[in-house]
């Protein structure tokens, strides 16, 4: 398959920041064409700078590689300018390895961190060659499937791929590429449907067009029927078990563009069990899968040698929660001492503990700011969205923080929360003032500054607040303008907003069933792309797309569900059972926590049992050594 | 005020070598920008375990002073930048580390030790020799336009930066200038050289060729022209540039 660089080229000079698309990362793979049996093409649907240091795709791409015969090269959206360009020209959507036409290859995965990169799918596509409706592809064309956590409702893009997998990937490519393989050593027997048939029988695959979806008069969903006996009624997702058999990404890939994350990452564990109800990656990426202390120190020193990197990211939804994370800070705080290497923890836990640890992980470097998340303004908000953290523990935490010798605290929020009144999100007013009013006296200094961070709550699938009505963006954006004139003047406080309009297209994309199709491909057609980029976002293209395509956005948003709706993610399954799912909801609005189960007896989530699953979290009371680092 | 947090232990060792390395952007690696290179370059020091010599502080710097960057998109075989170490090394064996740990595009030429209390880079550089290649252009048409350009008292042009619009002469800074020819697949290619010395605000191989545009209508590049340096240097009397590494390089043999 020949290169489509020469064409690309002569663009490159009339574009912003073409070192993007030039490819030749550090730690890049080019394979051999011919001689692979099953060839992917891996895509992240935002531009290169946010793409690249996506962890799924980087670790899907190793794990592919290494597999005799198969070959993986990757894709990201390219800029309006470059598209432009490459249509005048004729010049297809090309990955960056290769720079090899997208519509060659049998497989284009595309992995959803989020619904807004859906305009971004179609693009490619079209860009591609690849007909964005999934029905009219041939033969000729790749099987689109896309992963990641909107992967969990892909009812809105169920036109245009072809297939979407639950849950971790490493394993599920693995075996989809051996269907692939022995299909096409058979002489691809059947076509397309014979290969979407099979594929649908790999465990976490599903196929949306073998499934059909019938409608109450009402509107509401009545069921979802598999249209045939060869795939299952529901889907469940995959989990790999075991983190430390699956040590990726080896050797990450170092750019030569610059991008948002300029540090390397490793995945301490996967899933979580906090409970926070607001949170899908909570719920959908359960039972807590810890790696090990030594497989961490291993993946660190192999990471930066093939790297160069001289900032580690220790990422998980909850890294403090590690159960040997002060021996995993202290570790390699010790073995990096003198290195230039810093450590970071993405740290949102509100507590004494999380500040000790960022000392620690700090001792050799340049402190950046300390963000805790309290995610809700009131006791009783923070009650509902079961994130259980008093205004004392968080001043205490916070003054800690400041005491050490911070300077600058982040406080994240959420408005729009089930059940919130105007008073919650005003008190976070108050707890802002607070929380400088004790840091400057436990430091007896003027000069710190806590910053409040807020954004519109967007309810998702799988939680228990699936359920809940999303806040009209009149009321987001009222409650927004209440903090501001709360927080009054103070240059010690900080504040950061986003507005209410682009929740409620995420909101419409999030819980949309398959007549969302229209509107995302409406939209797409006006010009939507980039939709999580600010200065591309128009919240009236949107509207306009889902009259045009007879939508009512509220009737997807604002509206509350009841317990016996059919959810349009309802026959995918994420582990978790409805009845629990239900049940917290109704706790939720009752203002009662709940505890997590790492702590305490199992409650019940449905997950381990169902998933035949099980919570692995140590210690395993090894400890790192310090390594003879030569620099 | 508030008390200065300081590192633990003791400061940086100091500077006890200075090396001066050119290298090359080549092909699809010439869209990498200076900021790009100048990142990877410190990525590529540490995978290849140079011993840098940093500054002090909780944000120590890698000592690397860099000259006269490329524009990004133009290819070039005479980039330099000195870098201070704090373990004495032998020149080629860093300069086969740094290459090794660069990619294939990027690559290192040259090393050598610079002597303690000469002149620095930036005052062993005052022009550049570059080449332009006009794929689908007839070299007499660009003989034509550059007779033009030497014959004019002054050729201004004008150049969108961030600032806004910058007109400027791109006459004077043109020293020597001679046209050539290839043959292309899509007919002629024409190639000017010439040596440009470097002024403020910077005359580029953009600027030349916009100046030739203006001055000869007829000039149309039908494809992107490929423009590299060649080499940088102290232009002498006679317009020749003397290699600025080459004082070094004799001391050093």
């Amino acid at each position: 398959m020949e290169s489509v660089f020469p064409q690309l080229e002569r663009l490159l000079p009339r574009v912003q920041k073409p070192i993007q698309y030039v490819g030749g990362e550090l730690n890049s793979v080019i394979k051999d064409w011919d001689s692979s049996e099953v060839r992917w093409a891996l895509m992240y649907p935002d531009a290169y700078e946010v793409g690249l240091p996506n962890q799924g795709v980087m670790i899907l791409y190793e794990v592919l590689n290494e597999v005799a015969g198969v070959l993986a090269e990757r894709t990201y959206s390219v800029w309006p300018d470059l598209a432009a360009l490459m249509r005048q020209n004729g010049v297809p959507q090309f990955t960056v390895d290769g720079h090899r036409p997208v519509v060659a290859f049998d497989l284009l995965g595309v992995s959803f961190s989020t619904e807004l990169g859906y305009t971004n799918l179609l693009e490619a596509l079209d860009l591609a060659g690849i007909p964005v409706t999934a029905a009219e592809r041939t033969e000729a064309h790749p099987v689109v499937i896309a992963g990641g956590h909107a992967a969990f409702n892909p009812e809105p893009i169920a036109d245009f791929v072809d297939a979407a997998v639950l849950g971790d990937g490493e394993q599920a490519v693995l075996e989809i590429t051996e269907v692939v393989r022995a299909w096409k050593r058979e002489g691809s027997p059947g076509g397309r449907s014979e290969l979407l048939l099979r594929l649908a029988g790999v465990p976490g695959v599903y196929v949306p067009s073998l499934y059909d979806v019938e409608y109450l008069p009402d509107g509401r969903i009545k069921r979802v029927v598999p249209v045939s006996p060869r795939v299952p009624f529901r889907v469940q997702k995959r989990t790999v078990m075991d983190l430390d058999e699956w040590p990726y990404p080896k050797a990450p890939l170092v750019p030569l563009a610059e991008t948002v994350h300029e540090r390397m990452s490793v995945e301490i564990f996967r899933g979580c069990t906090r409970g926070c109800r607001f949170c899908q990656a909570g719920m959908i990426t359960r039972p807590v899968r810890e790696r090990s202390i030594t497989g961490i120190g291993e993946m660190v020193e192999r990471g930066l040698a093939a790297t160069g990197y001289e900032e580690v990211g220790l990422l998980s939804l909850s890294s403090a929660d590690h159960s040997e994370i002060g021996d995993i800070a202290r570790g390699l705080a010790t073995r990096y001492a003198g290195t230039q290497t810093s450590l970071s923890l993405p740290s949102t836990r509100v507590d004494a503990f999380n500040v000790t640890l960022a000392q620690e992980l700090s001792r050799n470097g340049r402190r950046s700011g300390l963000t805790f998340a309290p995610e809700g303004g009131s006791e009783r908000l923070r009650r509902v969205i079961n994130k259980t953290v008093s205004k004392d523990d968080l001043i205490r935490t916070v003054t800690t923080a400041y005491a050490a010798g911070w300077r600058q605290v982040k406080l994240y929020f959420m408005c729009g929360l089930p059940t919130e009144t105007d008073d919650d999100v005003v008190e976070i007013a108050d707890l802002a003032k607070a929380v400088i009013k004790a840091g400057r006296e436990a430091t007896g200094q003027k000069d710190i500054r806590c910053t409040v961070s807020i954004g519109g709550f967007v309810p998702k699938p799988h939680t228990p607040f699936q359920w809940a009505a999303q806040a009209d963006h009149e009321t987001t954006d009222r409650r927004l303008k209440l903090l501001r004139d709360a927080l009054g003047r103070d240059k010690a406080i900080g504040y950061r907003y986003h507005d209410g309009k682009p929740g409620i297209v995420e909101g419409l994309l999030s819980r949309g069933d398959r007549r969302i199709g229209a509107v995302i491909r409406q939209a797409w057609v006006d010009g939507a792309r980039f939709d999580g980029w600010s200065e591309h976002f128009s919240y009236d293209r949107w509207m306009a797309a889902a009259e045009q395509a007879g939508i009512d956005v509220d009737w997807y948003t604002t509206r509350e569900r009841g317990e016996h709706e059919v959810l349009p993610w309802d026959h995918l399954d994420s582990g978790l059972e409805k009845e629990w799912l239900w049940s917290d909801w109704q706790e939720a609005l009752s203002e009662q926590t709940l505890d997590d189960c790492r702590d305490i007896p199992c409650f019940d989530c449905g997950v381990c049992p169902g998933m035949n699953t099980e919570i692995q979290v140590g210690p395993t009371g090894q400890t790192l050594l310090p390594l003879s680092v030569t620099r | 005020m508030s008390k200065q947090r300081t590192p633990d232990g003791p400061p940086p060792p100091p500077v006890v070598q200075r090396l001066r390395l050119r290298y090359a952007k080549r092909g699809r690696l010439r869209f990498t920008s200076h900021r790009d290179f100048a990142r990877a370059f410190e990525r590529a020091l540490r995978r290849a375990g140079i011993p840098m010599g940093y500054s002090a502080g909780f944000s120590p710097h890698p000592k690397i002073s860099w000259v006269n960057a490329t524009p990004t998109g133009v290819a070039s075989e005479a980039e330099y930048v000195e870098i201070g170490l704090a373990v004495r090394c032998e020149p080629d064996d860093v300069r086969r580390a740094l290459d090794d740990s660069l990619p294939p595009g990027l690559d290192v030429l040259e090393c050598v030790e610079a002597p303690a209390g000469g002149p620095s880079i930036a005052d062993l550089v005052d022009a550049s020799s570059w080449e332009i290649r006009l794929p689908g252009v007839e070299p007499a048409l660009l003989e034509k336009a550059l007779a033009a350009f030497v014959a004019a008292e002054e050729v201004p042009v004008e150049r969108r930066t961030k600032d806004g619009v910058r007109r400027f002469d791109a006459r004077a800074p043109l020293v020597t200038s001679s046209v050539s020819s290839e043959p292309g697949p899509d007919g002629p290619c024409a190639i000017l050289r010439c040596v440009v010395r470097h002024v403020t605000p910077a005359v580029r191989t953009d600027d030349i060729l916009s100046g030739l545009c203006s001055v000869e209508p007829e000039l149309a590049p039908p494809a992107p022209p490929e423009a590299r340096r060649l080499a940088q240097g102290h232009l002498d009397d006679a317009g020749r540039l003397a290699d600025p590494l080459g004082v070094d390089r004799a001391l050093s043999s």
